[in-house]
């Protein structure tokens, strides 16, 4: 995974060294040649990429070449901001998602069922930059409320900070029910036509009992694993949200470094990215395990 | 004229089969359509895209990269359907323009991962043991990053141009098309017409391309649709973040980052009209994708 990243980066035609002189307007050879060796790029690919993992084993993560600072002292303030994005998205994902599914599989092909499905493929295919773009239109239009244009701490102001967040949690996180809406439903559908449910109908007990308690406890595992996988979906999404909202996340510096060829920056970016996205299907995985006694690890 | 006569019988014959042939494919449509009515609203959506990047230039009110000094930031009305932009473009002639665009990146990104995915998949299936393992493994690998964010590095990497956005964007596509297309082989190998095919001395090549390959079109055409749409959807993001498609090629997503978002407070068409062509193009592939996986898929009919 890292070799493939790192081959990857140091294809791309230009350098940080071109980019910098371009918007410097001015073109010295020597200056360049002399900046172009100090950050080793003058150096065979495989040369660079054994530097990095040696740097990588020993905890370092490089030197920004745009900010000249260390890599990691850019990224950490960060964090907070993509990782508190992504719960509240999966939390609206969720919240969205389940019930729906729910009340979907249980009205199966009426109106009702038609009208959730539509409304969830709707979510699916709207970008969820745009959707976001839109939502800020009309709360200007119809509530004349301007969102704050630079991020908002929440020790500073609590209120603006959530509705900060909320905004393009909604964006992202009403895209990611559509996946879990389908899923909730069709499994649930499945467990539906289940003798159980059949006798504990049988037995007299009401209709939406039976879905939810029943049911529900049974279909929702699949569920969850559709959750995990979500993530990685999420954090796709989350790329062009946060520069549509402009907030300082893991994702808008991203494509900001990547504009900037700015490799110590993408290349540890993009593995923290992918380590978050295994880990997050590791720990659903061990999740399953331990919620559904029939599935064990040996 | 013996001959003359068995020309003609042979002609009826013909005609016979003829008239059947097309027939075929027609009533299978109008089964479809009744069977499936959003796959049927999903497939004309398609196809009014399809028509409207071939017949760009005739629909077009404007020359979609003409900047009108006069005209910056028009409203919509009758000369500008879908107002004009900050550089006086005509936004309904770039909208239509922009068809073509995204359809080309579309298809051709999601023709290319899905072929490049189902020949790994389809040998990986096929051969299996070590080559399977290998290729498994470089597929997770590609697999372990957000869709977009690889094809952002990929983007970043290749540079920005139409073929290379195509690539950038087709290489997230091959890992999903080979897991399918493998579990599809996976399956049709233990036939008993592969074994016969085998036993009448194909090569493994004949073999699995003449023999199992034909047999997975249908979870093919499945996945290709399927990913058309969300194929769309990240040349727009892509082109939105200013790595994707370059001017002068009016694209969708493009037509609403930087200029747009700065001006979308006074002129909200600016945005609005883009992002309704991008959500009813990826609307249409889905509805398209789901109808035709209830109809392909047997295991699915009934419950989604």
């Amino acid at each position: 995974m890292s070799m493939v990243i790192f081959v990857l980066l140091r294809l791309a035609p230009g350098n940080i060294v071109d980019i910098l002189f371009a918007t410097g307007g001015y073109v010295n050879d020597a200056d360049k040649a002399a900046i172009v060796r100090e950050l080793g790029l003058d150096r065979p690919i495989w040369v660079q990429y054994v530097g990095w993992l040696r740097e990588l084993a020993s905890g370092d993560l490089g030197k920004s070449y745009r900010y000249d600072v260390p890599a990691w002292q850019l990224i950490r303030p960060l964090i907070p901001v993509t990782v508190e994005l992504a719960i509240l998205s999966t939390l609206i994902a969720v919240l969205i998602g389940v019930p729906t599914g729910v009340v979907s599989a249980a009205r199966q092909d009426s109106v009702v069922d038609h009208a959730l499905r539509i409304f969830s493929l709707a979510g699916l295919s709207m970008p969820s930059f745009w959707l976001g773009m839109v939502i800020i239109l009309a709360l200007v239009a119809g509530a004349g409320w301007i969102p704050p244009v630079t991020y908002v701490s929440a020790s500073e102001n609590l209120p603006l900070h959530l509705a900060q967040f909320l905004l393009p949690a909604l964006a992202v996180g009403y895209r990611s029910s559509a996946l879990i809406l389908r899923m909730t439903r069709s499994t649930l559908l499945e467990v539906l036509h289940e003798d159980y449910v059949r006798t504990a109908r049988a037995k007299g007990q009401r209709g939406w009992l039976v879905v939810c308690r029943h049911a529900l406890s049974n279909a929702i595992l699949p569920v969850l694993t559709v959750i995990g996988v979500e993530f990685a979906f999420l954090i796709g999404g989350l790329v062009v949200t946060e520069t549509v909202f402009n907030l300082p996340g893991v994702a808008r510096f991203l494509v900001q470094a990547v504009l900037w060829r700015d490799y110590p920056v993408v290349q540890n970016l993009v593995l923290f990215i992918a380590i978050v996205v295994i880990l997050s299907n590791l720990l659903v995985d061990l999740l399953y395990a331990w919620l559904d006694p029939r599935v064990r690890y040996a | 004229m013996p001959d003359a006569e068995a020309v003609a019988r042979g002609a009826v014959a013909t005609g016979r089969v003829e008239a059947r042939g097309p027939a075929r494919p027609g009533s299978t449509l109008i089964w479809f359509c009744r069977r499936k009515p959003l796959g049927a609203i999903g497939a004309s959506m398609i196809l009014l895209m399809v028509l409207t990047a071939l017949l760009a230039e005739p629909l077009s009110t404007h020359d979609p990269i003409a900047t009108d000094a006069e005209h910056t930031l028009a409203s919509p009305s009758a000369r500008h359907w879908f107002g004009s932009d900050h550089l006086g473009r005509d936004i309904y002639s770039r909208i239509v323009h922009g068809a073509r665009v995204s359809l080309i990146v579309g298809v051709g990104s999601t023709v290319l991962g899905s072929l490049l995915g189902g020949v790994i998949g389809l040998l990986s299936a096929y051969f299996g043991g070590r080559i399977d393992l290998s290729a498994q493994r470089v597929l997770d690998i590609l697999q372990g990053l957000p869709l977009l964010v690889l094809a952002l590095v990929m983007c970043a990497a290749l540079g920005p141009s139409i073929p290379n956005v195509i690539v950038a964007i087709s290489v997230p596509i091959i890992p999903r098309a080979a897991r399918v297309i493998r579990a599809s082989v996976l399956s049709i190998r233990e036939m008993p017409y592969i074994e016969a095919a085998r036993a009448l001395g194909a090569q493994h090549l004949r073999l699995a391309f003449r023999h199992v390959l034909p047999n997975t079109i249908g979870p093919f055409i499945v996945l290709a649709t399927a990913q058309l749409g969300s194929a769309v959807l990240v040349e727009a993001s892509l082109s939105f973040l200013g790595l994707g498609v370059p001017e002068p090629y009016p694209s969708w997503g493009r037509m609403l980052s930087g200029s747009a978002a700065e001006y979308a407070r006074s002129a909200p068409w600016l945005v609005l009209f883009p992002g309704i062509a991008i959500s009813l193009a990826v609307f249409g592939s889905n509805l398209l994708g789901d109808a035709l996986r209830d109809t392909l898929d047997p295991r699915l009919r009934g419950t989604s």
